[in-house]
């Protein structure tokens, strides 16, 4: 299960399945399973419907409560639309709305600094994984096959315990009286205790940590896969092992690190855990700065201009994840 | 690859899996400890699950946690096998690529994101913020989840079976539940599982959407760290490690069996024919 849990969040690809027979005869456009019209209809539809409700329809909320101003009320916005006026309380909705809150964005260094600290620590923090995920993938994937499933369970196993616990793991080490100052004072490297916790190093500390093993499982798996017959002709050619390891087997895990890459650096962008509990004041991420414009300044229109344009930068690399899973699904069937 | 493992391979395997794994084992090794305070070790003591019993509030948080995990974990499970179903099964349709952007994108975007937007949508339909809203925000992410999953579980297995029930006669939604079910439970289980974990694990959307009277676990940890953590939080730490391994070892340990047993069968009936 755990390999099939992951495969689908594209995390490993598994072996493939004792193969079908046959293929499926019928072409792609004609539904197999022919529930009728009608119960076709409503199978698409229920899980439709819950999705355009719950997750479309709120960005389209949102997109209008950032043209909103903030007042001193509950909800602390003004009334986005009165509905019940029809179309006379759109208009007038509508002729309320202003850019200001974006203008904001752009004029207050406090939030276009906190986008470019995000994009900073995601790029350096996917770099940084990659550097430490790869060599654990490849590791993996040359261990004995008795060994890896034992092994990919091991990775997966931190996947499902929360960030909260594995940041929370971090602190009582990094702190000034934690365990890595007591380790380091004992064996007399440092003098006096280190100042580790809420330093920028902490945040990507914990970002390598808790992400790792969604770069490793897509890493193994297209290196799983890899076949050993190239590697091997490189080397019986006379190719030096890191040039058939950087010409022969990079390319060939090109897949997986794609994978692995968008799967860090897209939910990094918006991370507010990490930093908040390992970085303290000395990182602004972009996902603090919502979470303190949302529950301390209770300034919902800025927080959700700052979603919007959250959106706006994440929209490429959550396109071309799509794209990457749709295509692996495909492949799938 | 089966070449031989070098050196460099089993050090990278065994520096990786430590870093992985030593924070885990330190802070289930600090639960155990007497003193209040987190990092210095001075004796072995379990009366900080004791007080965790005692503490009502966080027993009140963990009771509030299960029932939403439950619920959503249950309602996501009905909605992602249905998802799962129209994208393995029902080839193309008006809005397709929509649908299935609907279901990938959740997997990777923020939690910020998905919070905020979910309580200005409970919030401009007039929706009190509690029990329900939590609900209803864990199952559409984790919902996602279970699509992924089980479609590559229905992918897996030959669609001439069910064909072969409907030449035969049998009516599409018994088809479904006598021949596509018991292929696909195993999917259906570990989705499940999945999303019970993600809303048990899950603090950022749950803070958003969360009313006066719903504080759940996550919450009432993240408040108990914010202040600096006692060996309490270590404590419940420990419990939802241990509850979670057991989880994933048994659910796979079951997968595998089923598995088996399928390959089992087919190579009887291959045998048959």
């Amino acid at each position: 299960m755990i390999d099939h849990n992951l495969s689908s969040v594209g995390l490993t690809r598994t072996e493939p399945a004792p193969a079908p027979r046959h293929e499926p005869e019928a072409p792609e456009n004609t539904p197999t399973n022919p529930t009728g019209t009608w119960g076709r209809f409503a199978l698409i539809c229920v899980p439709y419907v819950w999705l355009l409700l719950f997750f479309l329809i709120p960005f389209v909320i949102v997109a209008m409560v950032s043209l909103d101003e903030v007042t001193v009320a509950v909800p602390p916005y003004l009334p986005v639309i009165e509905w019940g006026r029809g179309v006379a309380g759109l208009w007038e909705a509508v002729q309320h709305w202003s850019l200001s809150n974006y203008v904001r964005l752009v004029e207050e260094a406090l939030y276009w600094q906190a986008y470019l600290s995000s994009l900073r620590i995601a790029f350096l923090s996917t770099l940084l994984t990659v550097l430490v995920g790869f060599p654990i993938a490849y590791g993996m994937a040359r261990a004995p096959r008795s060994w890896q499933p034992i092994l990919v369970m091991m990775v997966i196993l931190p996947f499902w315990t929360s960030f909260l616990i594995r940041a929370y793991a971090w602190i009582g080490i990094l702190r000034t009286d934690g365990l890595l100052n007591q380790a380091l004072l004992s064996v007399g490297l440092i003098n006096e205790p280190l100042f580790l916790l809420n330093t920028s190093g902490a945040v990507y500390v914990g970002i390598i940590y808790t992400y790792l093993p969604f770069m490793v499982l897509p890493l193994y798996s297209a290196l799983e896969r890899l076949d050993t017959t190239l590697t091997e002709a490189a080397e019986d050619l006379g190719c030096p092992p890191w040039k058939t390891f950087w010409y022969v087997t990079v390319p060939l895990a090109k897949p997986g690190l794609i994978a692995g890459c968008l799967l860090v650096f897209i939910p990094v962008m918006g991370e507010f855990i990490i930093p908040d509990l390992l970085g303290g004041s000395s990182t602004q991420m972009i996902g603090q700065t919502l979470w303190v414009e949302f529950f301390s300044h209770r300034d919902w229109p800025i927080a959700s201009a700052i979603t919007i344009v959250l959106l706006a930068v994440l929209i490429i690399p959550i396109l071309l994840f799509q794209r990457h899973e749709t295509r692996r699904s495909e492949e799938e069937t | 690859m089966l070449s031989r493992p070098s050196w460099f391979n089993i050090t990278s395997l065994v520096v990786g899996f430590s870093f992985l794994y030593l924070p885990i084992v330190i802070l289930i090794v600090f639960s155990f400890n007497d003193a209040q305070l987190a990092t210095v070790w001075s004796g072995f003591s379990t009366r900080w699950y004791g007080g965790m019993l005692q503490n009502e509030q966080l027993m009140q948080a963990v009771w509030i946690t299960l029932r939403i995990g439950l619920t959503s974990a249950t309602l996501a499970t009905v909605l992602g096998t249905l998802a799962a179903l129209v994208l393995a099964r029902q080839g193309r349709f008006f809005g397709r690529s929509l649908f299935s952007g609907m279901i990938y994108a959740p997997l990777v975007m923020p939690e910020v994101i998905l919070g905020l937007s979910l309580v200005l949508l409970f919030v401009a339909m007039d929706q009190n913020q509690g029990f329900w809203t939590i609900m209803i925000a864990h199952t559409t992410f984790s919902m996602c989840y279970v699509t992924v999953i089980v479609q590559s579980r229905l992918s897996e297995f030959d669609r001439s079976l069910e064909e072969a029930a409907m030449d035969l006669g049998c009516p599409p939604v018994r088809t479904f539940f006598h021949i596509t079910l018991p292929q696909i439970l195993p999917g259906i289980l570990a989705g499940w599982m999945l999303a019970f974990t993600l809303s048990l694990n899950d603090l950022v959307i749950a803070s958003f959407n969360a009313g006066p009277e719903t504080t759940t676990l996550p919450m009432r940890i993240y408040g108990q760290v914010k202040l600096g953590g006692t060996p309490e939080i270590n404590a419940i730490s420990t419990i939802l490690i241990l509850l979670m391994t057991v989880g994933v070892i048994l659910a796979s340990v079951l997968t595998k069996r089923q598995r088996l047993k399928r390959m089992e069968e087919e190579r009887l009936a291959a045998a048959h024919l």
